[in-house]
C-alpha cells in the first residue's frame, strides 16, 4: 500500500511540473493587441479558460492514475 | 539578512511558549465548562476538550504582531487579519453546525485582505519553466486558495495529533523553501506557523488532551495558504500539503460533491483489540486513511506515523522544487 501512494504523490508531481511548463508555454507569450483598452482583460479571461481547462486535464489523468495505482485497494 | 536574526528569534519563542503556556488552563476551562467531544478511536468513552484553536490563533497573532513592530509590513497585517477571519469561521462552526457551503464561501472572503492590501505578486512561479504572469486568473487563485488550504488541513484533522504533526512537517518545510530562494522576510514571517504547530502538537499528539477543532485547523490552513501567496511560492506549498490533498482529492472524487464530514459514513471501523481498520461498508468515502489500512489494520499511532511519512516524503519533494526554480530550461 505504502509503494503505491507515494508513487501516487510521486505521479502528482511529476503532473504538477509537467503542467506547470505547458502553462508557461502557453499562457506565457499569450497576448491580444486588436481590442483598445480591452486587450488585457480579454487576454486574461482566455488565459483563465485555458487555466481551467489544464485543471480539468489534470484531474482527469489524475483519477485515471489513482484508478491504476489502487486496483486492488478501491475495490471496498 | 544579521539584522532578521533577532526578530526571527523572538517571533519563534513567543510562538512556541503561547501556545505551550496557554493551553493546559484552555483544557482546564474548557472541560470546566463541558465543550468535549468523545474520541471515537478509544477504547473507553474518553471525552477530549475541543476547540484548541484559541490558543493556536493567540500565538499567531502575538507573533505576528511582534515582526510586524520590526518590519511594518502589509503582508504581515493581510496574514494576522486572513487567519483570524479563519479562527472566527472555524470558532462558528465548532459552535454551531453548519451547511457545507459555509465554510468554503466565508473563507473565500476572508482571503479578500490578501487582495486589499495588495500583498501578493500576479506571477506564478513554475520551476524549470519561470514565470507566468495572470493578473486575472491570480485573483481567482487567491479566492481559492484560502478555502482550499483551509479545508484541506481540517480534512486530515481526523486522528490524534495527525493535523497539527502534518503541519509542523509542511511549515517548517515551506520556511525552508523560502530560505532557498532568498525571500528572507515571509520566510520569518512564516515561521511561527511552524512553532505554533509544534507547541499545539505536545498536547495534541496521541492520546490527545485537546483538538484544535474547525477553528485551529482553518487557522492553520488559512495561516498557510496566505504565506503560500504573499511568499509567491504557491506551487511548492501545493507540493508539500500533497498528502492531505490526496485525502481531499480521494475523499472529493468518491463522494462527488461538496459536504461536511460528519454528515458521511465513517471509512473506518476498530478492532475487537482496538486497532482501525478500513469499514465493510460500500457507500463510505475513500480516504487517505482508508488507503493506509487496506494492507491491514494498524493501531492510531502507526497510521499517524505512516501520515507523517508522506508528509515528510512530500516535503522533500517541495525541497527539491524549491532548488529547481533557481534552474531554467
Amino acid at each position: 500500500m505504502s509503494s503505491g501512494l507515494y508513487g501516487f504523490l510521486f505521479a502528482m508531481w511529476s503532473l504538477i511540473i509537467i503542467g506547470g511548463g505547458i502553462m508557461v508555454v502557453l499562457l506565457g507569450p499569450f497576448t491580444i493587441q486588436q481590442f483598445g483598452d480591452f486587450h488585457w482583460i480579454l487576454a486574461s479571461g482566455i488565459k483563465v479558460i485555458i487555466a481551467l481547462v489544464l485543471v480539468v486535464i489534470w484531474i482527469l489523468i489524475l483519477s485515471k492514475l489513482k484508478n491504476y495505482i489502487f486496483k486492488k485497494e478501491l475495490k471496498f | 539578512m544579521i539584522e532578521l536574526i533577532f526578530p526571527a528569534i523572538i517571533s519563534c519563542i513567543i510562538a512556541f511558549f503561547v501556545v505551550y503556556l496557554t493551553t493546559p488552563p484552555l483544557i482546564k476551562i474548557l472541560v470546566k465548562n463541558d465543550y468535549t467531544v468523545k474520541d471515537m478511536n478509544k477504547k473507553e468513552n474518553v471525552m477530549v476538550a475541543r476547540p484548541g484553536g484559541i490558543s493556536i490563533i493567540l500565538g499567531i497573532v502575538v507573533s505576528e504582531i511582534v515582526l510586524y513592530g520590526f518590519f511594518q509590513l502589509n503582508e504581515i497585517l493581510a496574514i494576522i487579519i486572513t487567519t483570524t477571519a479563519a479562527f472566527v469561521i472555524g470558532y462558528v462552526d465548532d459552535r454551531k453546525v453548519m451547511g457545507g457551503w459555509f465554510k468554503p464561501v466565508t473563507l473565500a472572503i476572508a482571503a479578500l485582505p490578501i487582495i486589499l492590501l495588495g500583498a501578493y505578486d500576479s506571477d506564478l512561479a513554475f520551476p524549470l519553466f519561470g514565470d507566468v504572469q495572470i493578473p486575472l486568473l491570480y485573483l481567482g487563485l487567491i479566492i481559492f486558495m484560502i478555502p482550499i488550504t483551509g479545508n484541506t488541513i481540517n480534512s486530515i484533522d481526523v486522528l490524534n495529533g495527525v493535523a497539527t504533526g502534518f503541519m509542523v512537517i509542511a511549515s517548517f518545510t515551506l520556511s525552508i523553501c523560502l530560505f532557498i530562494l532568498q525571500n528572507y522576510e515571509i520566510a520569518i514571517v512564516s515561521l511561527p506557523l511552524g512553532f505554533v504547530s509544534l507547541a499545539f502538537y505536545k498536547y495534541h499528539k496521541i492520546p490527545s488532551k485537546i483538538f484544535p477543532g474547525d477553528s485551529g485547523a482553518l487557522t492553520f490552513g488559512a495561516m498557510y495558504g496566505a504565506i503560500a501567496i504573499i511568499g509567491g511560492v504557491e506551487i511548492i506549498a501545493a507540493i508539500a500539503l500533497l498528502p492531505a490533498v490526496i485525502n481531499s482529492f480521494l475523499f472529493l472524487s468518491s463522494v462527488k460533491r461538496v459536504v461536511e464530514h460528519r454528515q458521511i459514513k465513517n471509512p473506518t471501523m476498530l478492532t475487537s483489540d482496538f486497532k482501525l481498520k478500513t469499514t465493510d461498508e460500500k457507500t463510505a468515502p475513500i480516504t487517505l486513511v482508508r488507503l493506509i489500512l487496506a494492507g491491514g489494520p494498524l493501531t492510531e499511532k502507526q497510521v499517524g506515523f505512516a501520515i507523517f511519512k508522506l508528509a515528510i516524503f512530500s516535503g522533500i519533494l517541495a525541497i527539491i522544487t524549491a532548488f529547481m526554480m533557481g534552474v531554467s530550461l
